[in-house]
């Protein structure tokens, strides 16, 4: 079982322990709850690959309408348009405000997007072998934990130009389909990334060993 | 820090790391650092100095900053003589009509709900520590509830979603920023202060009444 390291390295599972992944207490493996703070214990996160799948798949799905409908409803003197997601960034482009189109769009494509990728490369990456290192696995989780709650700043940017943006005849704004599906896409993405179990990372190492590259 | 075969009578001089369930010796790292697994580097605990003071103090003016930004004036829009307030609650409300109804629930919840829910569960949790009593009952559910929601509260990210539509505004009607406005800027300060100053590890250690 022995990883190849500086030292010979033991888990608690192979030790016949389980920690709480709650308060990091340990307790003897097969131990119902935990003594210190009553959660239950798991060795490891149960069906940990069907959950991140299926909340992986549900965010991707709701990830295709939020870009085809409309994300805003603007009306100025009587005249409608919609703005997507993209058509919106492309505005802020040509209006020369391109920091807060940049962060338009890191948040709204650039972001999920990358999330999307990084966990399925994750998940494909336990159950047949990446090329990339457990370590840099592990930053990669890190960072997509971080980072796709960000995400949602879309959805807060709709619901203040709506609450704003209320001139009666002369301009309104009001959110369109699109910005529930992208608040669906994003929570479902963030619930696939809590679903995962870093330790599987770990665990697959003794399955697919760390390819040497030079 | 390294790794010894096990197993030691006492689970309690071990730790496990929750990012790859490598088993260790635990060393409490010196005051003000942290100590981080050697296989994986994710953060095992930190030794921080007044964790329970930091935390209740986070969280009080979590609590006392929300009041003011629900209460107070958000942000202010003037064109052609028409002037809009737009306090908080009107921004969550703006979703309210129609079938986007369920996300004026989901963005009050982000905003509002979960950091203050937080902010409750945590002085619950912690305020009996801070004067030397036992944990009160419930202490863990609350603490753990707390911990559970954080992900989940989303005061900082509305601020940044705040700054975007401003420049969005811009050219439409002159906008005035109220006091909401700062309170909630001010919550991203209490944020990351929280951030620095939690020790998961250590609180639960203290709030185990066997332990203390
Ligand atoms: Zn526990
Ligand atoms: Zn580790």
């Amino acid at each position: 079982m022995a990883l190849a390291g500086p030292q010979e390295t033991i888990t608690a599972r192979e030790a016949g322990l389980v920690s709480c992944d709650n308060c990091g207490t340990l307790a003897p493996l097969g131990s119902r709850r935990c003594a210190r703070c009553r959660a239950s214990l798991h060795s490891r996160r149960p069906n940990a690959s069907q959950r991140v799948w299926a909340w992986l798949l549900a965010g991707i799905v709701c990830y295709i309408p939020a870009n085809l409908y409309p994300m805003l409803l603007t009306s100025t003197f009587g005249k409608v348009s919609e703005g997507t997601i993209i058509g919106g960034a492309i505005e802020l482009f040509e209006y020369g405000a391109w920091f807060v189109a940049v962060i338009v769009i890191l948040a709204s494509v650039v972001i999920p997007v990358a999330k999307f990728v990084v966990i399925a490369m994750l998940m494909l990456g336990i159950r047949h072998g990446s090329r990339l290192s457990a370590h840099r696995r592990m930053q990669l989780y890190e960072f997509t934990e971080f980072i796709g709650r960000w995400s949602m700043v879309d959805v807060f940017v709709v619901a203040i130009l709506s609450a704003l943006v209320q001139l009666g005849f002369i301009a309104s704004i009001n959110p369109g389909p699109a910005a529930v599906c992208f608040a669906l896409s994003v929570v479902f993405t963030m619930l696939s990334a809590q679903s995962f179990d870093p330790r599987m990372i770990w665990d697959s190492l003794e399955e697919h060993p760390p390819r040497v590259r030079r | 820090m390294h790794t010894r075969h096990p197993i030691s009578e006492n689970l309690d001089r071990l730790i496990a790391c929750r990012a790859c369930d490598l088993l260790l010796d635990r060393v409490i790292p010196p005051p003000g650092k942290v100590a981080r697994c050697p296989r994986c580097h994710h953060v095992l605990l930190s030794n921080k100095r007044n964790v329970i003071d930091n935390t209740l103090a986070a969280a009080i003016s979590t609590a006392i900053l929300m009041v003011a930004a629900v209460l107070f004036p958000f942000i202010a829009l003037e064109e052609a003589g028409l002037q809009r307030d737009a306090s908080v609650m009107d921004a969550i409300g703006a979703f309210a009509s129609g079938w986007s109804a369920p996300l004026t629930i989901a963005v009050a919840a982000f905003i509002v709900v979960i950091p203050v829910t937080r902010a409750v569960a945590l002085i619950y949790a912690l305020l009996p520590l801070r004067f030397g009593k036992a944990p009160a009952n419930g202490a863990a559910n609350s603490f753990r509830l707390a911990m559970a929601l954080k992900p989940w509260s989303m005061a900082e990210i509305f601020i940044v979603g705040v700054a975007v539509a401003l420049v969005k505004v811009t050219d439409l009607a002159a906008v005035s920023l109220g006091p909401s406005f700062w309170a909630f800027s001010a919550l991203i300060l209490v944020v990351v202060f929280e951030n620095s100053t939690l020790c998961e590890w250590t609180i639960w250690r203290l709030l185990d009444p066997k332990k203390r």
